[in-house]
This record gives C-alpha cells, sequence and structure tokens, in this order.
C-alpha cells in the first residue's frame, strides 16, 4: 500500500465508522450473547464428554503409545508422514517453525489493499489450502494407529486363516516392543538388535522360537509369554518366519 | 467536576413530578431528602472515583466508540475466545485449590477432584473442554481476520500479538496437558520435549530446561505446573490488554464489501 492508497482507506474507513452504531449496547449485546453460547457449549462437553483419567503414570512402561490433545495431531501427523530419518528435524522443528513465520510476517508480504476475499486469489487460496492441509493432517492422526504399528503386509501366497495368523503375531510383536531395538520394515530402531524385515529367510522357524525363549542379552525371553499364551507365542513366531 | 451522563432508564411519564409552588412550603421531608441522596448515591460514587481517576473519558472512549457499517456476528469470535479465556482462568483457579503438583501426589489429586470434590468432576470437565473451545474459536477468529483481510495497513501489529496469543495458548495446551499425571498425559509429554530437544541451537537447552534436568524428574512437574499457572496466563492477560487497546484505538473493520455511501454534502458538492 502506497501512500496514497493509506489514505484513502483511513478516509473511506472513518467514513464506515461514522455511519456505524456506538459500540456499548449494541456490538456488546451481541458479545454477550455469543459468550453466552460458548459457556453454554463448554458445560454441556464438559457434562456429557466428563472428564476421564486414565492409568497413572509409569514411566517403567515403554509399550504405552502417547496421543497429544487433538488439535495438535496435525503437528503429530507431519512426523509420521515424513518418514526418513534425515528429515526428522524438518518435521519437529523445520516445517513448524516456517510456518509460524509466515503467518508472523503475513502483514509485511501481503502489503495490497484489496481487502474483498474474492479479489485476493493467491491469499485466500493459500488460506483455503493450509486449512484443508490441516484439516487432513488432523483427520490422519485421529484415525491412525499407534507408533508401534508394523506396517507390513502379508505375503500373498497364504491363505486367509494363515493371514489372520499373520496379523495376530504382528500385533503382538507390536505390542512386545519389539520395535525398540529392531528394525522391522520401516518401523522400528535400526539397533541394538539385529534388522528382522526378513528373519524369516535366515532361521528356521524352531530357531526363531528357541531365540524367543533364550535370547542374547539384552534381550528379554519370552519363555513366560510361551508358557502363558502359547498361540500367540505361535502367532509371532510364525509372522517372524514370514517375514523374507 | 466532570458528571457521567448515565442513560436514563425510567420513562418520564413515570418519573415523580417536581414539587409545585406552595407544596410542602418549599421544605422537603426527611424521606424525601432520604430517597433522593439514594437516588443520586450511584452517581456520587463515581463522581467521586472519577474525581481521583478520570478514568470517565477513557471508558466512554472504549463503550461509546462506534463500530463501523455492516459489523456482523462474526467480529463476535473474538470477544468469544476471550470470554473463553477468562472461563479458563476462573475454573483453573478452583482446580488449584485442590491440585496437588508433586509426582508422588498429582495423580491423586486429580483423582481426588474427579471422584469427591464437589462439583469437581465438573469443573475439571469445563477446564479440559474450554481449552478445546478457546482453540476452535482462535482458529475462527483467525480466518475471519485473514479472510476479510483485517490485518492489513493499519494493524499490522495487532496481527503479530494475536499470532503470539495463538503460540502462547498452545504452550498452555502442551503444559497443561501433563498436570493430570496419568499414562497418557506423562507420555504425550515426554514426546513433545524430545521434539523440543531436537532442535538446532536452542533446543536442547530448551528440553532440559522444561525437564528441570537431563531427565523427567520430580520438578519438571511443578515447573510446568508453574508455567501453566503463572507465567503464561500472566502474559496472555497482559497481551489481551494491548490486543484490545490496538482494536479501540485503530477501530474494527468493516466487512470488506461494505462500501461507505458518501455524505449528503460531498454528492450535492461534486453536482
Amino acid at each position: 500500500m502506497n501512500q496514497r492508497e493509506k489514505e484513502q482507506y483511513l478516509r473511506e474507513y472513518s467514513v464506515l465508522k461514522a455511519q456505524g452504531k456506538p459500540f456499548f449496547p449494541y456490538a456488546v449485546a451481541k458479545d454477550s450473547v455469543m459468550a453466552f453460547l460458548v459457556l453454554v457449549a463448554i458445560i454441556a462437553m464438559s457434562l456429557v464428554l466428563g472428564a476421564e483419567l486414565g492409568p497413572k503414570a509409569d514411566p517403567t512402561t515403554t509399550t504405552y503409545t502417547p496421543r497429544p490433545e487433538w488439535y495438535f495431531f496435525f503437528l503429530f501427523e507431519l512426523l509420521r508422514v515424513i518418514k526418513p530419518a534425515e528429515l526428522t528435524q524438518a518435521a519437529t522443528i523445520g516445517i513448524p517453525t516456517l510456518c509460524l513465520i509466515l503467518l508472523i510476517m503475513l502483514p509485511f508480504y501481503d502489503r495490497g489493499p484489496e481487502r474483498r476475499p474474492e479479489r485476493r486469489p493467491i491469499a485466500t487460496t493459500a488460506g483455503i489450502i493450509t486449512i484443508v492441509a490441516m484439516a487432513y493432517l488432523t483427520y490422519l492422526g485421529a484415525s491412525a494407529g499407534s507408533p508401534t504399528d508394523i506396517e507390513m503386509k502379508a505375503p500373498s501366497d497364504l491363505d486367509r486363516q494363515a493371514v489372520a495368523q499373520f496379523d495376530q503375531g504382528k500385533l503382538v510383536a507390536a505390542q512386545s516392543g519389539c520395535l525398540a531395538c529392531h528394525k522391522i520394515g520401516h518401523n522400528g530402531n535400526d539397533g541394538p538388535g539385529p534388522e528382522l524385515s526378513e528373519v524369516g529367510a535366515r532361521l528356521p522357524r524352531e530357531a526363531i522360537a528357541r531365540t524367543l525363549e533364550n535370547p542374547t542379552a539384552p534381550m528379554p525371553s519370552y519363555a513366560a509369554l510361551r508358557r502363558d499364551e502359547p498361540e500367540q507365542f505361535d502367532a509371532m513366531v510364525e509372522f517372524l518366519s514370514q517375514l523374507r | 467536576m466532570p458528571k457521567l451522563k448515565l442513560p436514563n432508564p425510567i420513562p418520564d411519564q413515570l418519573r415523580p413530578r417536581p414539587q409545585r409552588p406552595g407544596e410542602g412550603n418549599g421544605r422537603k421531608s426527611t424521606k424525601d431528602v432520604v430517597i433522593e441522596s439514594g437516588r443520586d448515591a450511584g452517581i456520587s460514587v463515581v463522581d467521586w472515583v472519577d474525581e481521583r481517576t478520570s478514568l470517565s473519558g477513557a471508558a466512554r472512549w472504549t463503550m461509546f466508540r462506534k463500530v463501523p457499517k455492516g459489523t456482523n456476528w462474526f467480529y463476535t469470535l473474538g470477544s468469544a475466545t476471550m470470554f473463553a479465556f477468562l472461563s479458563q482462568a476462573v475454573t483453573g483457579v478452583f482446580l488449584a485449590m485442590y491440585y496437588d503438583p508433586s509426582p508422588t501426589r498429582a495423580y491423586e489429586s486429580t483423582r481426588h477432584i474427579t471422584n469427591e470434590v464437589f462439583l469437581g468432576e465438573f469443573v475439571r470437565g469445563m477446564h479440559k473442554w474450554g481449552a478445546t473451545v478457546m482453540m476452535v474459536l482462535i482458529f475462527l477468529h483467525m480466518g475471519r481476520t485473514f479472510f476479510f483481510g483485517a490485518y492489513k495497513y493499519p494493524r499490522e501489529l495487532n496481527w503479530v500479538v494475536g499470532v503470539v496469543l495463538l503460540v502462547l495458548t498452545m504452550i498452555m495446551s502442551l503444559t497443561g496437558y501433563l498436570l493430570p499425571f496419568d499414562q497418557r498425559s506423562f507420555w504425550a509429554t515426554i514426546v513433545a520435549d524430545n521434539i523440543n530437544g531436537t532442535g538446532p541451537f536452542l533446543g536442547p537447552y530448551l528440553a532440559d530446561f522444561l525437564r528441570a534436568g537431563p531427565e523427567f524428574g520430580a520438578t519438571t512437574l511443578a515447573r510446568f505446573y508453574s508455567i501453566h499457572m503463572l507465567l503464561v496466563p500472566g502474559a496472555i492477560a497482559a497481551l489481551i490488554g494491548v490486543h484490545l487497546y490496538l482494536v479501540a484505538k485503530l477501530g474494527t473493520t468493516a466487512p470488506p464489501w461494505v462500501k461507505a455511501e458518501e455524505p449528503e454534502q460531498l454528492r450535492t458538492e461534486k453536482v
């Protein structure tokens, strides 16, 4: 905006303002109605949805899935969309910081005098794209499974029963915290344990079962699982032996 | 002495008639004097305060300023956000009466609030869901400002203040999330803190500051609590003051499609 446009805006605005109504009581009345609606909404949400309290914090568990408040889902989802390890920093700090700087500096790079949304195609489109992208990421974050998920597909030559066992074993492996030390496909940490993406090709089924029962330290033993829940143990062995 | 002009709530027909000459011989009964001074009490108190503070000018400036033609319901989103903040402040004060920010007692005191305190779960629910409502209102208010081009000259600074308020509200939400100290809040905070730690230069220091040390420890909770209920709300309240001052000073925008009618005088002059 140059000096002439600024003066023109101020002139038009002062006319509009002179033709307006006083803040008290007209705007105050509307604001009060809105404040009342906000209060009703908060009270209704409190009564209907309540304030649940989960189990007490336990720093020793490692299988708990952290979830942020829903309006941080879009940030959380960004971390999942951007997978490669060397780009993690960009997802955690880089992109949010950049977006924030763009947001805060908005009036300093968008200086045109036009205010009607339909005559500011770039700004309006950018705004709508931002809203859609945030809504989409929020939706993805809300519907996403836990970050301890293993995204491995069952081999296509298995029959339906074997696929069910494969999926059950995958779930057991995911919940047992294998990913803390082993990499399986795209998921998990590469180390200190060996990668398990193709462990079925390296070891026969019996060897996998033996290793799970008598592992090399520091891996925990799954002998208790075999004793108490043999079906789950078998499913996990089946799942691991299918990885090749 | 400046007199405040208050709006007249009683229609003229209903007002008591002034005394006619000869009635009561010009003297007022004690009852009349008491009623009269009682009726003027409000005005005298306001005058007394105003004589010492000169606030009536500022009050008139904020309350009786004009809002431009075409102002609609979209323009209530900002004050609704502020109202949500006030609701958070009030419910937060009541929660603080029962909450204990020590790692051994935090969860138990939250459970005590939820299960035993009178209306405890209701107030905690209001605080929890009030945060969501406030966040939604902020985004709607921001969307209105963006699509109406209301951040442009001369209101650039107020946009900047608004974005800072958004960030502060997000910090409130982040620090408040830990306080119930259940599994969900604990692990989410660990992750958020680790994310902070990946930042360049300041990141690791910030993460250490938030944790009060290299590990999540006994003082972390107290630190989050103090940031959540003293530092950030104070900053938010102060910045809301700045935000509102600028709104009153510059005036709220009119919707961009509303055009000013030329004043009568100018139109005739052009002809």
